[in-house]
Protein backbone atom coordinates (compact mmCIF):
# COMPACT_ATOMS: atom_id res chain seq x y z
CA UNK A 1 0.00 0.00 0.00
CA UNK A 2 1.61 3.31 -0.72
CA UNK A 3 1.25 5.76 1.70
CA UNK A 4 2.76 8.77 0.08
CA UNK A 5 2.33 10.14 -3.64
CA UNK A 6 3.34 12.89 -5.51
CA UNK A 7 2.53 13.18 -9.36
CA UNK A 8 4.02 15.73 -11.17
CA UNK A 9 4.70 17.93 -8.45
CA UNK A 10 6.37 21.50 -10.27
CA UNK A 11 7.05 24.67 -8.15
CA UNK A 12 9.58 27.64 -9.47
CA UNK A 13 10.61 29.97 -7.80
CA UNK A 14 10.81 32.99 -10.46
CA UNK A 15 12.75 31.35 -13.07
CA UNK A 16 13.73 28.88 -11.06
CA UNK A 17 12.19 25.57 -12.02
CA UNK A 18 13.03 23.58 -8.07
CA UNK A 19 10.88 20.59 -8.50
CA UNK A 20 9.92 19.20 -12.03
CA UNK A 21 6.97 17.21 -12.36
CA UNK A 22 7.97 14.73 -9.69
CA UNK A 23 6.51 12.12 -9.18
CA UNK A 24 7.47 9.77 -5.88
CA UNK A 25 5.78 6.89 -4.39
CA UNK A 26 6.41 5.91 -0.84
CA UNK A 27 5.27 1.97 0.49
CA UNK A 28 3.72 1.91 3.97
CA UNK A 29 6.64 0.66 6.01
CA UNK A 30 9.76 1.74 4.20
CA UNK A 31 12.45 3.66 5.11
CA UNK A 32 13.02 6.08 1.74
CA UNK A 33 16.16 8.18 1.14
CA UNK A 34 16.34 11.18 -1.05
CA UNK A 35 19.77 12.63 -2.01
CA UNK A 36 21.18 14.45 -4.85
CA UNK A 37 23.65 17.54 -4.58
CA UNK A 38 23.07 20.59 -2.85
CA UNK A 39 20.27 22.54 -4.22
CA UNK A 40 18.76 19.47 -6.17
CA UNK A 41 15.45 20.64 -4.51
CA UNK A 42 15.60 18.12 -1.68
CA UNK A 43 14.14 20.36 1.17
CA UNK A 44 11.97 22.39 -1.32
CA UNK A 45 10.44 18.94 -1.71
CA UNK A 46 9.75 18.40 2.01
CA UNK A 47 8.22 21.83 2.45
CA UNK A 48 5.33 20.96 -0.35
CA UNK A 49 4.52 17.86 1.20
CA UNK A 50 4.40 19.77 4.64
CA UNK A 51 2.30 22.63 3.25
CA UNK A 52 4.87 25.10 3.64
CA UNK A 53 5.12 25.90 -0.62
CA UNK A 54 2.32 25.19 -2.70
CA UNK A 55 3.37 23.36 -5.58
CA UNK A 56 2.35 25.49 -9.24
CA UNK A 57 0.83 22.07 -10.21
CA UNK A 58 0.59 18.39 -9.27
CA UNK A 59 -0.92 16.40 -6.41
CA UNK A 60 0.16 14.85 -2.85
CA UNK A 61 -1.93 12.23 -1.62
CA UNK A 62 -1.32 11.11 1.81
CA UNK A 63 -3.05 7.41 2.52
CA UNK A 64 -5.10 8.14 -0.42
CA UNK A 65 -6.68 11.57 0.73
CA UNK A 66 -5.44 14.36 -1.14
CA UNK A 67 -3.87 17.01 0.77
CA UNK A 68 -2.43 19.33 -1.68
CA UNK A 69 -4.92 21.90 -0.44
CA UNK A 70 -4.87 21.44 3.07
CA UNK A 71 -3.19 23.69 5.97
CA UNK A 72 0.13 22.85 7.62
CA UNK A 73 -1.17 21.57 10.81
CA UNK A 74 -4.20 19.95 9.09
CA UNK A 75 -1.05 17.57 7.65
CA UNK A 76 0.87 17.46 10.65
CA UNK A 77 -2.90 16.29 12.37
CA UNK A 78 -3.16 13.53 9.02
CA UNK A 79 -0.24 12.06 10.45
CA UNK A 80 2.92 13.64 8.86
CA UNK A 81 6.27 15.12 10.84
CA UNK A 82 9.41 16.37 10.14
CA UNK A 83 12.49 17.72 11.51
CA UNK A 84 14.02 20.58 9.42
CA UNK A 85 17.46 20.94 7.56
CA UNK A 86 17.96 23.74 10.65
CA UNK A 87 17.14 22.46 13.95
CA UNK A 88 13.98 24.05 14.65
CA UNK A 89 13.99 23.97 18.46
CA UNK A 90 12.91 26.98 20.49
CA UNK A 91 15.81 28.34 21.53
CA UNK A 92 14.78 30.36 24.71
CA UNK A 93 12.47 27.15 26.44
CA UNK A 94 14.07 24.15 28.13
CA UNK A 95 14.88 21.39 26.89
CA UNK A 96 12.18 20.12 29.39
CA UNK A 97 9.57 23.06 27.78
CA UNK A 98 10.51 21.75 23.93
CA UNK A 99 9.29 18.12 25.05
CA UNK A 100 6.41 19.07 26.97
CA UNK A 101 5.27 21.45 23.54
CA UNK A 102 5.24 18.37 21.32
CA UNK A 103 3.77 16.28 23.78
CA UNK A 104 0.97 17.87 25.55
CA UNK A 105 -1.49 17.98 22.96
CA UNK A 106 -1.33 13.90 23.09
CA UNK A 107 -1.33 13.88 27.19
CA UNK A 108 -1.90 15.60 30.31
CA UNK A 109 -1.26 15.64 33.79
CA UNK A 110 0.82 12.92 35.35
CA UNK A 111 1.38 11.22 32.56
CA UNK A 112 2.47 13.96 30.62
CA UNK A 113 5.39 14.26 33.11
CA UNK A 114 6.03 10.50 33.07
CA UNK A 115 6.13 10.97 28.67
CA UNK A 116 8.38 13.83 28.91
CA UNK A 117 10.76 11.89 31.02
CA UNK A 118 10.69 8.50 29.04
CA UNK A 119 11.68 10.64 25.53
CA UNK A 120 14.41 12.36 27.58
CA UNK A 121 15.93 9.35 28.36
CA UNK A 122 15.57 7.89 24.99
CA UNK A 123 16.84 11.30 23.60
CA UNK A 124 20.03 10.95 26.27
CA UNK A 125 18.91 14.70 27.51
CA UNK A 126 17.54 13.63 31.18
CA UNK A 127 21.15 15.35 32.14
CA UNK A 128 20.46 18.88 30.28
CA UNK A 129 17.03 18.80 30.22
CA UNK A 130 16.57 22.27 32.49
CA UNK A 131 19.19 23.84 29.83
CA UNK A 132 17.79 26.35 27.43
CA UNK A 133 17.80 24.74 24.05
CA UNK A 134 20.06 27.26 21.94
CA UNK A 135 22.81 26.51 24.38
CA UNK A 136 22.95 22.71 23.38
CA UNK A 137 25.57 21.34 20.58
CA UNK A 138 24.40 20.85 17.01
CA UNK A 139 24.09 17.52 17.36
CA UNK A 140 22.44 17.69 20.70
CA UNK A 141 19.16 20.22 19.16
CA UNK A 142 19.20 17.73 16.00
CA UNK A 143 18.19 14.61 18.60
CA UNK A 144 15.67 17.14 20.37
CA UNK A 145 13.99 18.12 17.00
CA UNK A 146 13.86 13.94 16.27
CA UNK A 147 12.54 13.75 19.31
CA UNK A 148 9.67 16.73 19.38
CA UNK A 149 8.60 15.10 15.58
CA UNK A 150 8.47 11.39 16.85
CA UNK A 151 6.56 12.36 19.80
CA UNK A 152 3.78 12.96 17.82
CA UNK A 153 3.87 9.43 16.70
CA UNK A 154 3.52 9.96 13.03
CA UNK A 155 2.61 7.52 10.47
CA UNK A 156 5.48 9.25 8.45
CA UNK A 157 8.52 10.91 9.50
CA UNK A 158 10.17 13.64 7.39
CA UNK A 159 13.51 13.56 8.41
CA UNK A 160 15.80 16.73 6.37
CA UNK A 161 19.95 15.84 6.82
CA UNK A 162 19.01 14.17 10.02
CA UNK A 163 22.67 13.33 11.24
CA UNK A 164 24.52 16.74 10.08
CA UNK A 165 26.88 18.08 12.73
CA UNK A 166 26.71 14.15 14.37
CA UNK A 167 30.05 12.06 14.43
CA UNK A 168 30.37 8.62 13.01
CA UNK A 169 29.15 7.10 16.55
CA UNK A 170 26.08 9.63 17.26
CA UNK A 171 25.30 9.00 13.39
CA UNK A 172 25.52 5.42 13.86
CA UNK A 173 23.19 5.68 17.15
CA UNK A 174 20.38 8.03 15.03
CA UNK A 175 20.08 5.01 11.94
CA UNK A 176 19.83 2.66 15.01
CA UNK A 177 17.04 4.73 16.36
CA UNK A 178 15.28 5.47 12.70
CA UNK A 179 14.93 1.61 12.11
CA UNK A 180 13.43 1.03 15.73
CA UNK A 181 10.94 3.64 14.90
CA UNK A 182 10.30 1.48 11.64
CA UNK A 183 10.41 -1.60 13.34
CA UNK A 184 7.27 -0.06 15.26
CA UNK A 185 5.53 0.85 11.62
CA UNK A 186 6.60 4.22 11.25
CA UNK A 187 7.35 5.21 7.51
CA UNK A 188 10.23 7.12 7.10
CA UNK A 189 11.49 9.82 4.15
CA UNK A 190 14.91 10.89 5.06
CA UNK A 191 17.05 13.61 3.19
CA UNK A 192 20.53 12.29 3.67
CA UNK A 193 24.59 13.26 2.64
CA UNK A 194 26.00 10.42 4.83
CA UNK A 195 26.35 7.60 2.77
CA UNK A 196 27.03 5.30 5.35
CA UNK A 197 23.68 6.18 6.95
CA UNK A 198 21.85 5.71 4.05
CA UNK A 199 23.51 2.23 3.60
CA UNK A 200 22.53 1.45 7.32
CA UNK A 201 18.80 2.23 7.32
CA UNK A 202 17.68 2.67 3.10
CA UNK A 203 15.35 0.00 1.68
CA UNK A 204 14.39 2.60 -1.33
CA UNK A 205 17.29 5.47 -2.69
CA UNK A 206 15.74 8.19 -4.72
CA UNK A 207 18.45 10.76 -6.31
CA UNK A 208 16.83 14.20 -7.13
CA UNK A 209 18.93 16.16 -9.55
CA UNK A 210 17.88 19.84 -11.00
CA UNK A 211 14.38 19.10 -9.50
CA UNK A 212 14.08 15.76 -10.84
CA UNK A 213 14.04 12.26 -9.88
CA UNK A 214 17.08 11.68 -11.55
CA UNK A 215 17.30 7.20 -10.58
CA UNK A 216 16.03 5.24 -7.65
CA UNK A 217 16.55 2.09 -6.43
CA UNK A 218 18.56 -0.31 -3.59
CA UNK A 219 21.69 1.60 -2.54
CA UNK A 220 23.61 -0.98 -4.52
CA UNK A 221 21.89 -0.37 -7.76
CA UNK A 222 22.51 3.58 -6.87
CA UNK A 223 26.07 2.86 -6.38
CA UNK A 224 26.78 1.35 -9.34
CA UNK A 225 24.63 3.46 -11.47
CA UNK A 226 27.46 5.84 -13.48
CA UNK A 227 25.40 8.68 -14.15
CA UNK A 228 24.67 9.20 -10.43
CA UNK A 229 28.15 8.58 -9.62
CA UNK A 230 29.01 11.66 -11.94
CA UNK A 231 26.31 14.12 -10.67
CA UNK A 232 25.83 13.26 -7.77
CA UNK A 233 29.29 10.97 -5.61
CA UNK A 234 31.62 12.47 -8.23
CA UNK A 235 30.82 16.07 -6.77
CA UNK A 236 30.62 15.10 -3.25
CA UNK A 237 34.29 13.90 -3.88
CA UNK A 238 35.83 16.11 -5.68
CA UNK B 1 -11.97 19.34 42.52
CA UNK B 2 -8.74 18.13 40.93
CA UNK B 3 -9.46 20.58 38.40
CA UNK B 4 -9.05 23.48 40.43
CA UNK B 5 -6.16 22.29 42.28
CA UNK B 6 -4.15 21.99 38.75
CA UNK B 7 -5.51 25.36 37.82
CA UNK B 8 -3.81 27.02 41.18
CA UNK B 9 -1.01 24.83 40.17
CA UNK B 10 -0.53 26.66 37.35
CA UNK B 11 0.07 29.58 39.37
CA UNK B 12 4.01 29.00 39.07
CA UNK B 13 5.92 27.69 36.23
CA UNK B 14 8.61 28.16 33.54
CA UNK B 15 6.49 31.13 31.79
CA UNK B 16 6.73 33.64 35.09
CA UNK B 17 9.19 34.34 37.58
CA UNK B 18 8.40 33.79 41.41
CA UNK B 19 7.81 31.03 43.06
CA UNK B 20 7.07 28.93 46.33
CA UNK B 21 6.70 30.36 50.28
CA UNK B 22 9.02 33.47 49.88
CA UNK B 23 7.57 34.70 46.22
CA UNK B 24 3.73 33.84 47.85
CA UNK B 25 4.79 35.77 51.18
CA UNK B 26 6.29 38.82 49.74
CA UNK B 27 2.95 38.71 47.71
CA UNK B 28 0.85 38.89 50.11
CA UNK B 29 2.81 40.86 52.00
CA UNK B 30 2.63 43.37 49.16
CA UNK B 31 -0.96 43.05 48.96
CA UNK B 32 -2.06 43.51 52.67
CA UNK B 33 -0.12 46.93 52.27
CA UNK B 34 -1.93 47.57 49.18
CA UNK B 35 -4.97 47.04 50.95
CA UNK B 36 -4.21 49.11 54.42
CA UNK B 37 -2.51 52.10 52.35
CA UNK B 38 -5.81 54.07 51.89
CA UNK B 39 -6.52 54.08 55.53
CA UNK B 40 -3.20 56.24 55.96
CA UNK B 41 -3.54 57.95 52.56
CA UNK B 42 -5.50 61.07 51.53
CA UNK B 43 -8.29 61.12 48.81
CA UNK B 44 -6.16 62.69 46.79
CA UNK B 45 -2.89 60.10 46.50
CA UNK B 46 -5.08 57.16 46.91
CA UNK B 47 -6.84 58.92 43.31
CA UNK B 48 -3.18 59.07 42.05
CA UNK B 49 -2.74 55.53 42.90
CA UNK B 50 -5.90 54.42 40.83
CA UNK B 51 -4.67 56.57 38.02
CA UNK B 52 -1.08 54.81 38.33
CA UNK B 53 -2.74 50.75 38.41
CA UNK B 54 -5.30 51.88 35.37
CA UNK B 55 -2.28 52.43 33.19
CA UNK B 56 -1.09 48.84 34.27
CA UNK B 57 -3.71 46.58 32.63
CA UNK B 58 -2.51 47.96 29.00
CA UNK B 59 1.04 47.17 30.32
CA UNK B 60 0.07 43.87 30.74
CA UNK B 61 -1.87 43.37 27.50
CA UNK B 62 1.10 44.23 25.83
CA UNK B 63 3.57 41.94 27.44
CA UNK B 64 1.24 39.31 26.40
CA UNK B 65 0.98 40.12 22.87
CA UNK B 66 4.58 41.02 22.69
CA UNK B 67 6.42 39.52 24.96
CA UNK B 68 4.95 36.27 25.28
CA UNK B 69 3.49 36.06 21.86
CA UNK B 70 6.04 38.21 20.12
CA UNK B 71 4.23 40.38 18.05
CA UNK B 72 4.78 43.61 18.57
CA UNK B 73 1.35 46.19 18.57
CA UNK B 74 1.18 49.44 18.57
CA UNK B 75 -2.22 49.04 18.49
CA UNK B 76 -3.10 49.17 22.46
CA UNK B 77 -4.07 52.54 22.93
CA UNK B 78 -6.75 52.23 19.78
CA UNK B 79 -8.71 49.42 21.96
CA UNK B 80 -8.27 51.65 25.08
CA UNK B 81 -9.48 54.46 23.11
CA UNK B 82 -12.66 52.13 21.93
CA UNK B 83 -13.30 51.13 25.30
CA UNK B 84 -12.75 54.67 26.49
CA UNK B 85 -14.93 56.34 24.33
CA UNK B 86 -17.49 53.53 24.34
CA UNK B 87 -18.00 53.49 27.97
CA UNK B 88 -18.83 57.45 27.51
CA UNK B 89 -21.77 56.83 24.89
CA UNK B 90 -23.16 54.36 26.77
CA UNK B 91 -23.53 56.03 29.93
CA UNK B 92 -23.79 59.50 28.70
CA UNK B 93 -27.18 58.06 27.10
CA UNK B 94 -28.08 55.78 29.68
CA UNK B 95 -27.33 57.00 32.91
CA UNK B 96 -26.20 55.15 35.81
CA UNK B 97 -29.09 53.61 37.38
CA UNK B 98 -29.86 49.97 37.85
CA UNK B 99 -26.04 49.08 37.71
CA UNK B 100 -25.77 50.31 33.91
CA UNK B 101 -22.50 52.05 34.48
CA UNK B 102 -21.03 48.12 35.09
CA UNK B 103 -23.08 46.55 31.96
CA UNK B 104 -21.25 49.27 29.88
CA UNK B 105 -17.89 49.04 31.30
CA UNK B 106 -18.54 45.69 29.84
CA UNK B 107 -19.79 45.90 26.49
CA UNK B 108 -17.37 48.45 25.81
CA UNK B 109 -14.37 46.26 26.91
CA UNK B 110 -16.66 43.39 24.72
CA UNK B 111 -16.66 45.88 21.45
CA UNK B 112 -12.77 47.13 22.06
CA UNK B 113 -12.34 42.95 22.05
CA UNK B 114 -15.08 42.63 18.78
CA UNK B 115 -12.67 45.05 17.23
CA UNK B 116 -9.65 42.85 17.89
CA UNK B 117 -11.69 40.06 16.64
CA UNK B 118 -11.53 41.53 13.11
CA UNK B 119 -7.94 43.27 12.77
CA UNK B 120 -6.47 40.31 14.29
CA UNK B 121 -8.71 37.84 11.74
CA UNK B 122 -7.15 40.12 9.16
CA UNK B 123 -3.71 40.24 10.21
CA UNK B 124 -2.99 36.49 11.66
CA UNK B 125 -5.35 34.52 9.19
CA UNK B 126 -3.68 37.00 6.14
CA UNK B 127 0.01 36.13 8.16
CA UNK B 128 1.16 39.54 8.29
CA UNK B 129 3.86 39.25 10.71
CA UNK B 130 6.79 40.91 12.50
CA UNK B 131 7.33 44.58 11.40
CA UNK B 132 4.14 44.45 8.96
CA UNK B 133 2.26 43.95 12.17
CA UNK B 134 3.82 46.84 13.88
CA UNK B 135 2.79 48.88 10.86
CA UNK B 136 -0.60 47.94 10.54
CA UNK B 137 -1.43 48.99 14.04
CA UNK B 138 -0.35 51.64 14.40
CA UNK B 139 -2.12 52.49 11.44
CA UNK B 140 -5.07 51.84 13.00
CA UNK B 141 -4.41 53.39 16.19
CA UNK B 142 -3.24 56.71 14.29
CA UNK B 143 -6.66 56.68 12.12
CA UNK B 144 -8.88 56.26 14.86
CA UNK B 145 -6.91 59.38 16.30
CA UNK B 146 -7.15 61.26 13.73
CA UNK B 147 -10.76 60.28 13.13
CA UNK B 148 -11.96 60.94 16.48
CA UNK B 149 -9.79 65.00 16.73
CA UNK B 150 -12.02 65.73 13.53
CA UNK B 151 -15.55 65.02 15.25
CA UNK B 152 -15.76 68.31 16.69
CA UNK B 153 -18.65 69.53 14.95
CA UNK B 154 -22.47 68.86 16.21
CA UNK B 155 -23.33 66.56 13.78
CA UNK B 156 -20.59 63.84 15.67
CA UNK B 157 -23.01 62.64 17.74
CA UNK B 158 -24.55 59.53 19.07
CA UNK B 159 -27.80 59.86 20.92
CA UNK B 160 -27.55 62.47 23.25
CA UNK B 161 -23.60 61.65 23.05
CA UNK B 162 -21.25 64.39 21.53
CA UNK B 163 -17.84 62.70 20.65
CA UNK B 164 -16.50 66.51 20.85
CA UNK B 165 -13.11 66.34 18.74
CA UNK B 166 -10.07 67.23 19.77
CA UNK B 167 -11.15 68.39 23.39
CA UNK B 168 -12.87 64.84 23.83
CA UNK B 169 -15.89 63.32 25.91
CA UNK B 170 -16.36 64.14 29.73
CA UNK B 171 -18.56 64.24 31.84
CA UNK B 172 -19.50 60.37 31.67
CA UNK B 173 -20.91 59.32 35.21
CA UNK B 174 -18.59 57.25 37.43
CA UNK B 175 -18.91 53.69 37.92
CA UNK B 176 -22.18 53.16 40.65
CA UNK B 177 -22.96 49.97 42.25
CA UNK B 178 -26.78 49.42 42.71
CA UNK B 179 -27.47 49.18 46.69
CA UNK B 180 -30.41 49.32 48.74
CA UNK B 181 -31.29 52.88 49.62
CA UNK B 182 -28.19 54.66 48.03
CA UNK B 183 -26.07 53.13 45.17
CA UNK B 184 -22.36 53.59 45.69
CA UNK B 185 -20.56 55.67 43.38
CA UNK B 186 -17.29 54.78 42.82
CA UNK B 187 -15.37 58.17 42.62
CA UNK B 188 -11.75 58.09 41.69
CA UNK B 189 -10.32 57.60 45.83
CA UNK B 190 -10.90 54.70 48.06
CA UNK B 191 -13.91 53.58 46.41
CA UNK B 192 -12.42 53.06 42.68
CA UNK B 193 -9.33 52.14 44.19
CA UNK B 194 -10.38 48.89 45.94
CA UNK B 195 -12.47 48.05 42.95
CA UNK B 196 -9.10 48.42 40.39
CA UNK B 197 -6.58 46.61 42.95
CA UNK B 198 -9.26 44.08 43.29
CA UNK B 199 -8.92 43.97 39.57
CA UNK B 200 -5.56 44.29 38.80
CA UNK B 201 -4.92 40.59 41.38
CA UNK B 202 -7.16 38.97 39.61
CA UNK B 203 -6.12 39.82 36.33
CA UNK B 204 -2.30 39.16 37.64
CA UNK B 205 -3.31 35.48 39.13
CA UNK B 206 -5.65 34.86 35.86
CA UNK B 207 -2.43 35.99 33.30
CA UNK B 208 -0.01 33.64 35.75
CA UNK B 209 -2.00 30.61 35.18
CA UNK B 210 -3.07 30.89 31.49
CA UNK B 211 0.80 31.81 30.87
CA UNK B 212 1.61 28.37 32.26
CA UNK B 213 -1.27 26.62 31.00
CA UNK B 214 -0.58 24.70 27.65
CA UNK B 215 -2.11 27.35 26.08
CA UNK B 216 0.76 29.71 27.33
CA UNK B 217 3.15 26.67 26.16
CA UNK B 218 2.10 27.28 22.13
CA UNK B 219 2.04 31.09 22.82
CA UNK B 220 6.15 30.52 24.17
CA UNK B 221 6.65 28.41 21.55
CA UNK B 222 5.16 30.63 18.57
CA UNK B 223 7.01 33.50 19.55
CA UNK B 224 10.06 31.48 19.85
CA UNK B 225 9.75 29.45 16.25
CA UNK B 226 6.34 29.85 14.51
CA UNK B 227 7.05 27.15 12.29
CA UNK B 228 8.31 24.99 14.34
CA UNK B 229 5.06 25.26 16.36
CA UNK B 230 2.78 24.97 13.63
CA UNK B 231 4.88 21.76 12.14
CA UNK B 232 3.83 20.19 15.92
CA UNK B 233 0.67 20.70 14.68
CA UNK B 234 -0.89 24.05 16.32
CA UNK B 235 -3.22 26.08 13.85
CA UNK B 236 -0.89 29.34 15.45
CA UNK B 237 -3.46 31.85 13.65
CA UNK B 238 -5.80 30.91 15.87
CA UNK B 239 -3.66 30.97 18.95
CA UNK B 240 -2.15 34.57 17.75
CA UNK B 241 -5.55 35.68 17.56
CA UNK B 242 -7.00 34.58 20.60
CA UNK B 243 -4.21 36.25 22.39
CA UNK B 244 -4.50 39.30 20.27
CA UNK B 245 -8.13 39.83 21.52
CA UNK B 246 -7.37 38.99 25.10
CA UNK B 247 -5.08 41.64 24.95
CA UNK B 248 -7.16 43.83 23.17
CA UNK B 249 -9.61 43.20 25.67
CA UNK B 250 -7.07 44.36 29.01
CA UNK B 251 -6.03 47.22 26.87
CA UNK B 252 -10.05 48.15 26.51
CA UNK B 253 -10.18 47.79 30.08
CA UNK B 254 -7.44 49.92 30.99
CA UNK B 255 -9.31 52.56 28.78
CA UNK B 256 -12.93 52.16 30.63
CA UNK B 257 -10.79 52.76 33.79
CA UNK B 258 -9.11 55.79 32.63
CA UNK B 259 -12.51 57.21 31.64
CA UNK B 260 -14.18 56.75 35.01
CA UNK B 261 -11.09 57.43 36.48
CA UNK B 262 -10.83 61.00 35.30
CA UNK B 263 -14.80 61.09 33.58
CA UNK B 264 -13.02 62.48 30.15
CA UNK B 265 -11.26 61.00 27.29
CA UNK B 266 -9.85 62.14 24.54
CA UNK B 267 -8.29 61.67 20.91
CA UNK B 268 -4.62 61.89 22.33
CA UNK B 269 -5.27 59.02 24.17
CA UNK B 270 -4.94 56.97 20.95
CA UNK B 271 -1.78 59.37 19.82
CA UNK B 272 1.50 58.67 18.89
CA UNK B 273 2.85 59.68 22.51
CA UNK B 274 0.12 57.47 24.28
CA UNK B 275 1.17 54.31 21.54
CA UNK B 276 4.80 55.04 22.68
CA UNK B 277 4.71 54.56 26.33
CA UNK B 278 3.26 51.43 27.21
CA UNK B 279 6.10 49.72 24.85
CA UNK B 280 8.58 51.97 27.12
CA UNK B 281 7.48 50.71 30.31
CA UNK B 282 6.99 46.88 29.37
CA UNK B 283 10.24 47.15 27.61
CA UNK B 284 12.28 48.57 31.06
CA UNK B 285 10.49 46.40 33.28
CA UNK B 286 10.95 43.20 31.32
CA UNK B 287 8.25 42.08 28.67
CA UNK B 288 8.50 38.51 29.09
CA UNK B 289 7.35 38.55 32.37
CA UNK B 290 4.16 39.24 34.22
CA UNK B 291 5.52 40.62 37.54
CA UNK B 292 8.16 42.48 35.71
CA UNK B 293 5.86 44.55 33.86
CA UNK B 294 3.63 45.39 36.82
CA UNK B 295 6.49 47.02 38.62
CA UNK B 296 8.22 47.88 35.46
CA UNK B 297 5.06 50.32 34.90
CA UNK B 298 4.51 51.73 38.37
CA UNK B 299 8.10 52.76 39.40
CA UNK B 300 8.20 54.39 35.86
CA UNK B 301 5.30 56.01 36.11
CA UNK B 302 5.95 57.06 39.30
CA UNK B 303 9.16 58.55 38.62
CA UNK B 304 7.50 59.79 35.20
CA UNK B 305 5.06 61.89 37.37
CA UNK B 306 7.98 62.96 39.46
CA UNK B 307 10.08 63.97 37.10
CA UNK B 308 6.78 66.06 35.31
CA UNK B 309 7.04 68.51 37.96
CA UNK B 310 10.05 69.76 36.62
CA UNK B 311 8.38 69.95 32.86
CA UNK B 312 6.52 67.47 31.13
CA UNK B 313 9.67 67.34 28.05
CA UNK B 314 12.33 66.29 30.48
CA UNK B 315 10.20 63.80 31.40
CA UNK B 316 9.49 62.41 28.05
CA UNK B 317 13.40 62.97 27.05
CA UNK B 318 14.41 60.52 30.48
CA UNK B 319 11.65 57.70 29.17
CA UNK B 320 13.86 57.89 26.16
CA UNK B 321 17.07 57.93 27.64
CA UNK B 322 15.76 54.58 29.89
CA UNK B 323 14.43 52.75 26.97
CA UNK B 324 18.25 52.98 25.45
CA UNK B 325 19.67 52.08 28.78
CA UNK B 326 17.78 49.09 28.82
CA UNK B 327 18.72 47.92 25.65
CA UNK B 328 21.98 48.86 26.10
CA UNK B 329 22.42 47.07 29.92
CA UNK B 330 19.46 44.85 30.19
CA UNK B 331 17.38 43.84 26.51
CA UNK B 332 15.02 41.83 28.58
CA UNK B 333 13.99 44.39 31.00
CA UNK B 334 16.25 45.99 34.13
CA UNK B 335 13.46 44.80 36.54
CA UNK B 336 13.93 41.37 35.21
CA UNK B 337 17.35 41.35 34.80
CA UNK B 338 17.19 42.34 38.95
CA UNK B 339 14.30 39.49 39.26
CA UNK B 340 16.68 36.80 38.40
CA UNK B 341 19.73 38.07 40.20
CA UNK B 342 17.88 38.09 43.58
CA UNK B 343 16.48 34.37 42.04
CA UNK B 344 20.14 33.24 41.99
CA UNK B 345 21.20 34.79 45.26
CA UNK B 346 18.09 32.91 46.60
CA UNK B 347 19.11 29.55 44.81
CA UNK B 348 22.89 29.94 45.98
CA UNK B 349 21.85 30.80 49.70
CA UNK B 350 19.38 27.67 49.59
CA UNK B 351 21.68 25.60 48.26
CA UNK B 352 24.48 26.79 50.96
CA UNK B 353 22.16 26.23 53.82
CA UNK B 354 20.42 22.72 52.59
N1 LIG C 1 12.19 30.27 -0.58
C1 LIG C 1 13.00 30.22 -1.66
N2 LIG C 1 13.00 31.25 -2.55
C2 LIG C 1 13.79 31.21 -3.65
N3 LIG C 1 14.61 30.20 -3.94
C3 LIG C 1 14.66 29.15 -3.10
C4 LIG C 1 13.86 29.10 -1.91
N4 LIG C 1 14.10 27.95 -1.26
C5 LIG C 1 15.03 27.30 -2.00
N5 LIG C 1 15.36 28.02 -3.10
C6 LIG C 1 16.29 27.60 -4.14
O1 LIG C 1 15.82 26.37 -4.65
C7 LIG C 1 16.89 25.50 -4.94
C8 LIG C 1 16.69 24.20 -4.19
O2 LIG C 1 16.87 24.44 -2.81
P1 LIG C 1 16.69 23.30 -1.72
O3 LIG C 1 15.38 22.67 -1.92
O4 LIG C 1 16.98 23.88 -0.40
O5 LIG C 1 17.84 22.29 -2.15
P2 LIG C 1 18.47 21.06 -1.35
O6 LIG C 1 17.72 20.85 -0.09
O7 LIG C 1 18.36 19.92 -2.31
O8 LIG C 1 19.90 21.43 -1.12
C9 LIG C 1 18.16 26.24 -4.55
O9 LIG C 1 18.71 26.80 -5.73
C10 LIG C 1 17.67 27.30 -3.61
O10 LIG C 1 18.51 28.43 -3.68
MG1 LIG D 1 18.29 21.00 1.86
Amino acid sequence: MSLLELRKLNKHFGGLHVTNSVDLTLQAGEIHCLIGPNGAGKSTLFRLILGEHHPGSGDILFAGENITALKSFARIHRGLSVKFQVPGVFKGLSVRQNLEIALQSRHRGEELEAEIDRLLTFLGLESEQAQVAGNLSHGQKQWLEIGMAVSLKPRLLLLDEPTAGMSPEETYMTGEMVQRLNADGMTVLAIEHDMAFVRQVAHRVTVLHLGQVFAQGSIDEIVADERVAAIYLGQAHA
Amino acid sequence: MTGLLAMFRRLEGPQTVGRGPAFWGLFALVLAAALAYPLFSDGYTVGNTVYFFVWVFIALSLCLIWGYGGSLSFGQTAFFGIAGYGYGIFTINFGSAYGFTLLALVMAVGIAALFAVLLGYFMFFGRIAGVFLGIVTLAVTLMLERFMAQTAGPEWRIGSARLNGFNGMSAMPPLTIPWPGEPIVLFADIGLYYLVLGLLVLVYLALRILMNSSFGNVIVAIRENPERAEMLGYDIRKYQLITFVIGAALAGLSGVLYTVWGQYITPSSMGMTAAALPLIWVAVGGRSDLTSTVIGTLVVLAAFQALTIYGSQYALVFMGVLLVLTVLIAPNGLVLGVMNWLGRIAARLTQRAG
